[in-house]
């Protein structure tokens, strides 16, 4: 299982990438952007996506978009980890096909409850 | 929007109101003499005493601001504070200084944390294994020479124990002292913010003023206040005063209802 880590702040990649440890991710890469991010997915090597929202270039909710609309990647799990905490916004990310919406700041049992949720979803 | 253009509306300095006044029955008096000349120098007497009152009130709107930007520095405690801070020249300069300071803390708050929980693992698992060791000496399972292992095991145990203690108690003084970036990068943000009132509030003289010399130059602008957010789903980072809105969810249980509403 490999997963790729969105965000911009270096502090959030690593606070993400040590709860996906703990919980038994170990093979995770990071990108600081969603321009950044895309090709790295292109490569097809990603089973998993976390990403924030709000960044530079481009931004989570484009990612997402870019995602869905790439026959390879379309149904790559997204989980989207942001501050963005505006119904309209948590509505458009589902439309856009998000498989799971974390509003920070969060907990580690929350993280780990939508993780398990979204691998639950794909196995049943 | 109204009321306070209203109230603009009749704001003139009483001065170049008096002299407005007085020049202008001057002007009847000499168009009614019929000295257009003299008529036409005394309008341009008025266009000079609008323009200077013009010209003063800018001039003074540009002095508060130069004053609020200049004033804006940092009193730094100690001598070393003072040559980090006086590098820094203006605000977005501050700013990036608040996000490095936060995230160098961050980030050797994370290291520590980092090289604290292996040490609690490794503890945990040799814990288990004495533990385990422990039951079947207790339970007279355990041959003499194992016995001795174990003798010698649980003697290492307990000086690895007070060892990683100390660390650990380091580790978390460290942590501990790595939260100082709130009492500077509090100091930044409150200077900053200082500044910004500053100038919002020098920009709302300047917008009152700007209407008096709309007033006295007659301008008439024509402004569109449609101008709405595009989709209403633009990043805006986290929402502050969120008591009461309905627009905005609480937290994560809001979130959840929300989707599963949504058939999620």
């Amino acid at each position: 299982m490999k997963i790729l880590i969105v965000d911009d702040f270096s502090t959030m990649r690593r606070i993400i990438k040590n709860l996906l440890r703990d919980l038994g991710f170990t093979n995770v890469d990071e990108a600081d952007d969603g321009n950044s991010a895309l090709p790295m997915l292109q490569t097809g090597k990603y089973d998993f996506l976390v990403t924030d929202w709000n960044m530079p270039g481009m931004t989570g909710i484009d990612l997402l978009k870019a995602v869905r609309a790439d026959n390879g990647l379309k149904s790559l799990p997204v989980l989207m980890v942001t501050a963005e905490a505006k119904r309209d916004q948590i509505v458009a990310a589902a439309q856009a096909g998000v498989n799971g919406y974390v509003v920070k700041p969060f907990t580690a049992a929350v993280l780990k409850e939508k993780i398990e949720k979204i691998f639950e979803r794909i196995q049943s | 929007m109204t009321d306070s253009k209203e109230k603009s509306r009749s704001k003139l300095d009483p001065e170049f109101e008096e002299q407005l006044r007085e020049k202008s029955a001057t002007l009847k008096d000499l168009v009614d003499a019929g000295d257009f000349p003299a008529a036409m120098r005394q309008i341009n007497d008025l266009c000079e005493v609008r323009d200077q009152s013009l010209y003063r009130e800018v001039g003074r709107l540009t002095r508060t601001l130069h004053e609020s930007i200049r004033n804006f520095h940092i009193d730094a405690h100690n001598l070393e504070q003072q040559a980090e801070l006086s590098k820094m020249a203006d605000a977005s300069d501050r700013l990036k200084y608040v996000i490095d300071m936060t995230g160098r803390s961050a980030n050797r708050t994370m290291d520590l944390v980092e090289a604290t929980m292996p040490l609690a693992t490794a503890l945990r698992e040799e814990a288990a294994a004495i533990s385990e060791d422990w039951q079947r000496l207790r339970r007279r399972e355990m041959e003499p020479a194992e016995f001795r292992e174990l003798y010698k095991r649980v003697d290492g145990f307990l000086g690895q124990l007070t060892t990683d203690a100390d660390t650990v108690y380091g580790n978390l003084s460290e942590i501990l002292l790595a939260q100082d970036y709130q009492d500077l990068t509090g100091q930044v943000i409150q200077r900053v913010t200082t500044l910004v009132r500053e100038v919002e509030d020098n920009l709302v003289q300047l917008v009152v003023m700007a209407s008096n010399v709309d007033n006295i130059t007659g301008t008439v602008h024509d402004i569109d206040n449609d101008n709405k957010d595009e989709d209403g789903i633009r990043a805006e980072g986290p929402q502050l005063h969120v008591e009461g809105r309905t627009d905005v969810v609480s937290g994560q249980d809001e979130v959840d209802d929300l989707l599963s509403s949504l058939g999620f």
